[in-house]
């Protein structure tokens, strides 16, 4: 397989005015104005071969659409470089934009006020797709999101999860090799949601297209990612499958199970984390977990006894928890 | 070439969907616009009858003539606004252009020339009723028909890109709202907006012929309702076209600074 993204310790610098608040400060600033350093993206390298489906993690602010904005080709990268399809994304050649699209959950770019279809048709002449070609894409995404009865509706008309499918759709007419989706499914609700992601697996599954997620709803990454990339205050913090992540940043596992008496004090064995009847779910240390699991099944009378790795968003939410200075 | 006149016509075509799916704000609009030129033919021809039937040559007829047209020539000069270009940053609309395989320009261009097509269908019952009140003094010859047909499209793109190389300005500032009223300052003098340039003293008139104002605005008007020799309308229309391609030259090289400076700050 041939890389399709390659990225060399690509950063982004900003300057940010910043001043205290206040008329002084503020007058202040008209003589001297203060700068801060803002590094969006600090120097992070990887790879995504072609046709893999790739979740690019890290709470607000982390560098995430920064980093998606520099492969599309909107920003200048400070330093580094980038490559997608062999292409410098900043030079921003037609040829390049031709195979690519950025899909930005809180942006659109249909026409709000016509029906979808007036919108494809412009998107058609500006890919130069054939007219064949165009409608038989058109009429077959148009099938598997069920929005045949919906494209002669004003976009302004439709509710969010619609314009949501219309606008990928619209993105994907011309059948790019490239997809950087950019929380697509923002403000959806589970439906609609898992609607989206089952587009997006047929998408990549039938056109072999390369795709960079980056989400904050962990049933999009773990219904469409093998493969996670974590990013946080700029930085690289990780960069492999699902599995592997639980296993580097999770320090607990949870052990699930039937106690014939409830009220049993369970402090000694681990922290409790929810009782359901009889059914209790604790969180014990990783390494501890062999051990409470035999004294719990010497000691008391439990039953259906399960031990899982931690919840995604649990270990999600511990990567995010980790200080800047862990990594810097 | 085939490529783009599909864009342009798919553009276009797009454009006069979306305007008349607001028939009546568009009305409105321009009801709105023509109070300008009608308080200017009021004001003039009002001085030229207190001045025995004329000033600086212009009938009232003249004037309303004049005025007339202004209205069809201001509606073919709206163009995307530097406030436009605020927006369009801020709100992240730029970087959803800018991931199209086609300069953003060519969207602005052909949009607004769709737009032109439904001004110019809502204009015609406008400047009938207009005509019926203030009576104008029009006789155009074929020449100068077709050169004012050409004229108002040319004005049409050059203000196109004197306002897109403003509109680049918010790349550095993200606020261009004062340049922007320095330019309409400067237009308002010297383009024949507020008075026809033969009105101005001699050495504005000088002035005004080294800046696109004038060719963006007066002289449109000037080659139907001026009687202008048939080399004027030439040199006019030449000047025209330089200053079209003046801008698309420093439209394209600013472009190329600006957008190294973009910072998608809106999305």
């Amino acid at each position: 397989m041939t890389s399709a993204i390659s990225l060399q310790k690509l950063a982004k610098h900003y300057q940010v005015p910043e001043r205290e608040a206040g008329l002084k400060a503020a007058a202040k600033g008209l003589f001297k104005r203060q700068y801060k350093n803002v590094k969006a993206v600090d120097e992070i390298s990887f790879d995504i071969q072609s046709g893999e489906v790739v979740g690019f993690l890290g709470p607000n602010g982390a560098g995430k659409t920064t980093t998606l904005k520099m492969l599309s080709g909107l920003l200048h990268p400070t330093s580094g470089t980038a490559s997608v399809l062999d292409f410098e994304p900043a030079r921003r050649s037609h040829d390049f934009l031709r195979q690519i699209t950025l899909v930005m959950g809180n942006r659109n770019q249909l026409s709000w006020d016509l029906p979808a279809l007036d919108s494809f048709d412009l998107q058609r002449a500006i890919y130069s797709i054939p007219t064949d070609e165009f409608k038989k894409t058109r009429d077959e995404f148009i099938e598997i999101l069920e929005l045949k009865d919906l494209v002669q509706k004003p976009i302004r008309n439709l509710s969010l999860g619609e314009r949501m499918k219309m606008e990928i759709v619209g993105a994907l007419l011309h059948k790019p090799k490239i997809l950087f989706l950019d929380e697509p499914t923002l403000g959806l609700d589970v439906t609609m949601q898992k609607r989206i992601r089952t587009f997006v697996a047929e998408y990549n599954k039938r056109y072999g297209a390369t795709v960079l997620l980056t989400s904050h709803y962990m049933a999009d990454v773990e219904a469409l990612c093998k493969r996670i990339i974590v990013i946080h205050h700029g930085k690289l913090l990780f960069d492999g499958n699902l599995s592997q992540l639980a296993e580097k940043f999770s320090a607990f596992k949870t052990i699930g199970f039937t106690l014939e008496n409830p009220a049993t004090d369970l402090s000694q064995f681990g922290e409790v984390v929810s009782t359901d009847g009889s059914r209790i779910v604790m969180r014990v240390p990783k390494e501890k977990t062999s051990a409470v699991t035999s004294r719990l099944l010497n000691d008391l009378a439990v039953d259906d006894l399960t031990v899982e790795a931690a919840p995604i968003e649990d270990v999600i939410e511990s990567v995010f928890a980790v200080k800047k200075e862990a990594v810097e | 070439m085939k490529r783009y006149i599909d864009i342009y016509l798919s553009m276009m075509k797009l454009s006069i969907l979306e305007q008349w799916q607001y028939p009546l704000a568009n009305y409105f609009y321009m009801i709105g616009m023509i109070a300008e030129p009608v308080i200017y033919m009021v004001v003039w021809s009002t001085v030229a009858m207190q001045q025995g039937g004329m000033v600086g040559g212009y009938t009232p007829g003249e004037f309303a003539a004049y005025y007339i047209v202004w209205t069809l020539v201001r509606s073919m000069n709206v163009v995307f606004t530097p406030y436009g270009w605020e927006w369009r940053i801020r709100e992240g609309q730029l970087s959803m252009s800018l991931m199209r395989p086609i300069h953003p320009l060519h969207g602005d261009v052909a949009f607004f020339a769709g737009w032109k097509v439904v001004v110019i269908v809502l204009w015609l019952p406008l400047a009938f009723a207009l005509t019926l009140i203030f009576k104008p003094e029009l006789n155009p010859t074929l020449l100068e028909g077709i050169v004012f047909f050409f004229a108002i499209w040319f004005a049409y793109l050059i203000r196109t890109m004197t306002l897109t190389l403003i509109g680049l300005v918010t790349f550095w500032t993200t606020r261009v709202s004062a340049l922007f009223e320095l330019y309409f300052a400067a237009e308002l003098i010297l383009s024949g907006r507020l008075v026809p340039l033969s009105l101005m003293p001699e050495w504005i008139q000088s002035f005004a012929w080294f800046f696109p104002f004038r060719w963006a605005f007066g002289f449109p008007i000037e080659s139907l309702v001026g009687n202008m020799p048939v080399n004027e309308l030439l040199i006019g229309l030449g000047m025209q076209i330089a200053w079209i391609i003046v801008g698309i030259i420093f439209v394209n090289i600013i472009w190329k600074i600006a957008i190294r400076k973009f910072s998608a700050v809106g999305g």
